[in-house]
């Protein structure tokens, strides 16, 4: 009994203190409230489990931001608020309510995986809670699902399969296959290069597949002979990368293989003699020499210890975004009108190149031709410049 | 019709049905000798798979973690049975699921604990890490076909051994006429010992063979005990033989489904399944009905 009192209580104290507040926050400008509290900015990563690095590598590149701006973005001081969302799609949900309602966090950072990405966007489009999206790429949110408060700084599943379609179709290959997981990304990246291939005047075969995370590529390599393709293009990530590219090697096929940039990135070592020559897309490469690039990955090596990647890059590059739109609004983040428009004119000079915003809050960024050449991720030509997602579909509210 | 393709698409439904027998045959042993279902077979399988990728990782070498499979499957079954499972042999089914269920989880955290969640490629021993031309656009790796031979010798081993060896009677009839093998006065507790602990290094030594095709990562036994079961209710409970030409007829039917008509393939196995119980409720070598 005494325990439901004191909940009554507070909980009526909880109502006086927020009507208070509310009133308070009528009377004075945004910019009085902007000095008076740090800016939360709420970090859904994953910090644990198969991402784990991801996340982690993320976070350098936002706190290598703020660090960069003395500590405040747009004049005001940051709280980061962490939170490990262990890549588990079934969690997103309630752990995107904590930090919007529980931490009142202003903006939301996140996340990696692109099935908890789901269930953010289904707590954000309701909250209204400023986004960005440092990794995933399912490209709903930026076509059907779009909102306006939710912009991606990494890229579209679509955009990376996209390019190296194009550039395959561009040599001359003529009929091409595309191998992935059943998943979101290994279908909306097949799209992608179904696309490219076919603007070029080649003839997209067949989509070969296997449930994620599976590796019993065999029962798929066999198959080629019998398509009769000249060029395979494929996406898998990780370990699966690993496997796919040595047992294609294996298999003695004779078109060559391509892919989106992350059947070779952060795996070049385990594939060793099995991934030289595979050209892949992707919007960063090895050893661009733009001077920000050169800048950021000393910068990144001195605090985290290990050589920057591209997760490294997007995070950065979310934080790069959220300074923008917090300067010119001086920090008063409760300025949307403002703040939208300078985040959707955003002009972002980004270690991986120019970088800008489409009408969806889609990045739009070089898509980067690049040929495994000993050990290494090698650009050598552009497969598609400034390239932006279709946004098919996308109506801004 | 592409025959090259058809051949290889054989070999691939051969290699996989041949490993699935190692992990079946222990599965249905054990169901057969002592009445339990251990769902944690899949997890003794996976426990082989990293102890491949550790081993591979400390010595570079994939050979001797075939040796560490075996000895620390028999290790590992015999302790298992000893202390945990031979408690449970008169108990009813659901608590043995708990108890099996309950191992899964445990050999799940001491996985993530031990190595860590990550998704691990084992590398392909440098001497069978070349391709043999099956056709003109083809090749097929080495280390499949070597993982054939190993497979179809022990399972000839398992055969002789079940067959034509004293034992192994006492072991078939411990399946299918439990209360004879008690009424001779045979020591039932030895035999449990023993089943077990070659069921489970069957399982470690699926594991191990497995790692460099298909990769180590976190809960990858549970897909193959899933088919196991399949392949253990179409070879008939108990039946060694049964699961050897039963785990063959899945490897080829799941293979050949998902080269040739991708649409049905995830359900192909289980039409098989459905069709054979409705032809023969006890399997096709099965002495008792599932």
């Amino acid at each position: 009994m005494a325990i439901r009192k004191a909940k009554g209580v507070s909980r009526r104290g909880v109502l006086k203190g927020a009507a208070a507040v509310t009133a308070l926050s009528a009377v004075p400008t945004g910019w009085a409230i902007a000095q008076k509290r740090p800016l939360k900015i709420g970090l859904m990563l994953p910090y644990s489990g198969t991402y784990a690095k991801l996340g982690e590598n993320i976070t350098y590149g936002v706190e290598m931001v703020i660090a960069e701006k003395g500590g405040k973005l747009g004049g005001r001081e940051v709280e980061l608020i962490k939170l490990d969302d262990e890549s588990k799609p079934e969690l997103a949900p309630q752990n995107a309510d904590r930090l919007v309602k529980r931490d009142q966090v202003d903006v939301l950072i996140g996340t990696v995986h692109s099935g908890v990405q789901m269930g953010i966007h289904r707590v954000v489009r309701e909250s209204g809670t400023l986004t960005i999206i440092p990794n995933a790429g399912n490209v709903a949110i930026t076509r059907e699902l779009c909102a306006r408060n939710v912009y991606r700084a990494s890229f579209s599943n679509w955009q990376p399969a996209y390019g190296i379609g194009l550039a395959a179709g561009k040599k001359g290959y003529k009929r091409g296959i595309w191998v992935s997981w059943d998943y979101a990304a290994g279908v909306e990246s097949c799209e992608g290069f179904k696309q490219g291939l076919e603007e070029q005047g080649g003839t997209f075969v067949d989509f070969l597949k296997l449930p994620f995370p599976q590796t019993n590529f065999q029962p798929l390599l066999a198959q080629i002979p019998g398509l009769e393709v000249d060029i395979v293009g494929a996406f898998f990530a990780g370990g699966g990368a690993v496997q796919f590219v040595k047992e294609y090697a294996a298999a003695g096929l004779k078109a060559p293989l391509c892919g989106n940039g992350f059947l070779t990135e952060g795996t070049l070592q385990a594939q060793g003699e099995a991934a030289e020559g595979i050209e892949t897309a992707l919007h960063y490469g090895d050893g661009l020499d733009n001077p920000k690039n050169i800048a950021f990955r000393k910068a990144f090596l001195e605090k985290a210890g290990r050589e920057a990647d591209v997760y490294a890059v997007q995070g950065y590059d979310s934080a790069q975004l959220l300074a923008i739109g917090l300067e010119a609004v001086n920090g008063d983040i409760e300025d949307e009108e403002n703040l939208h428009k300078a985040l959707e004119n955003a002009k972002i000079d980004s270690p991986r190149g120019p970088m800008a915003m489409s009408p969806s809050h889609e990045v739009i960024h070089n898509m980067y031709l690049r040929k495994v050449t000993n050990g290494q991720n090698k650009v050598i030509g552009i497969a598609a410049e400034q390239l932006a997602d279709p946004g098919t579909g996308c109506k801004m509210t | 019709m592409d025959f090259a393709g058809l051949f290889a698409q054989l070999l691939n439904g051969i290699q996989y049905g041949l490993l699935l027998f190692l992990i079946a045959s222990g599965l249905t042993l054990i169901f057969g000798v002592m009445g339990i279902i251990n769902l944690a077979h899949g997890s003794l399988f996976m426990v082989g798979a990293y102890t491949a990728f550790v081993v591979t990782s400390l010595t570079g070498s994939l050979w001797l973690a075939l040796p560490a499979g075996i000895v620390g499957g028999i290790v590992l079954g015999l302790l298992l049975e000893r202390f945990l499972f031979r408690y449970f042999y008169h108990r009813e089914h659901l608590d043995q699921v708990l108890l099996t269920f309950a191992l899964i989880l445990l050999f799940e955290e001491a996985r993530s604990l031990l190595v860590g969640n990550e998704f691990y490629s084992v590398p392909i021993p440098a001497m069978l890490d070349f391709s043999v031309p099956i056709t003109s656009g083809f090749s097929y790796s080495a280390y499949r076909f070597a993982v054939i031979g190993i497979c179809l010798l022990l399972a000839a081993l398992m055969f002789l051994w079940i067959e034509r060896t004293r034992i192994g009677a006492i072991i078939r009839a411990a399946a299918e006429k439990p209360e004879m093998v008690d009424i001779l006065g045979i020591d039932a507790r030895r035999i449990h010992l023993i089943v077990f602990a070659v069921g489970t290094a069957l399982a470690l030594m699926a594991g191990v063979l497995a790692a460099p095709l298909y990769s180590v990562y976190p809960n990858m036994g549970d897909g193959f005990l899933i088919i196991s079961f399949v392949v253990v209710v179409i070879g008939g409970l108990g039946s060694v033989s049964g699961a050897f030409w039963s785990a063959l007829l899945i490897g080829l039917v799941d293979t050949l489904g998902k080269a040739y008509v991708p649409v049905v393939a995830g359900l192909a196995v289980y039409v098989l399944m459905a069709v054979v119980l409705l032809w023969r409720p006890s399997g096709l070598f099965g002495a008792r009905s599932a």
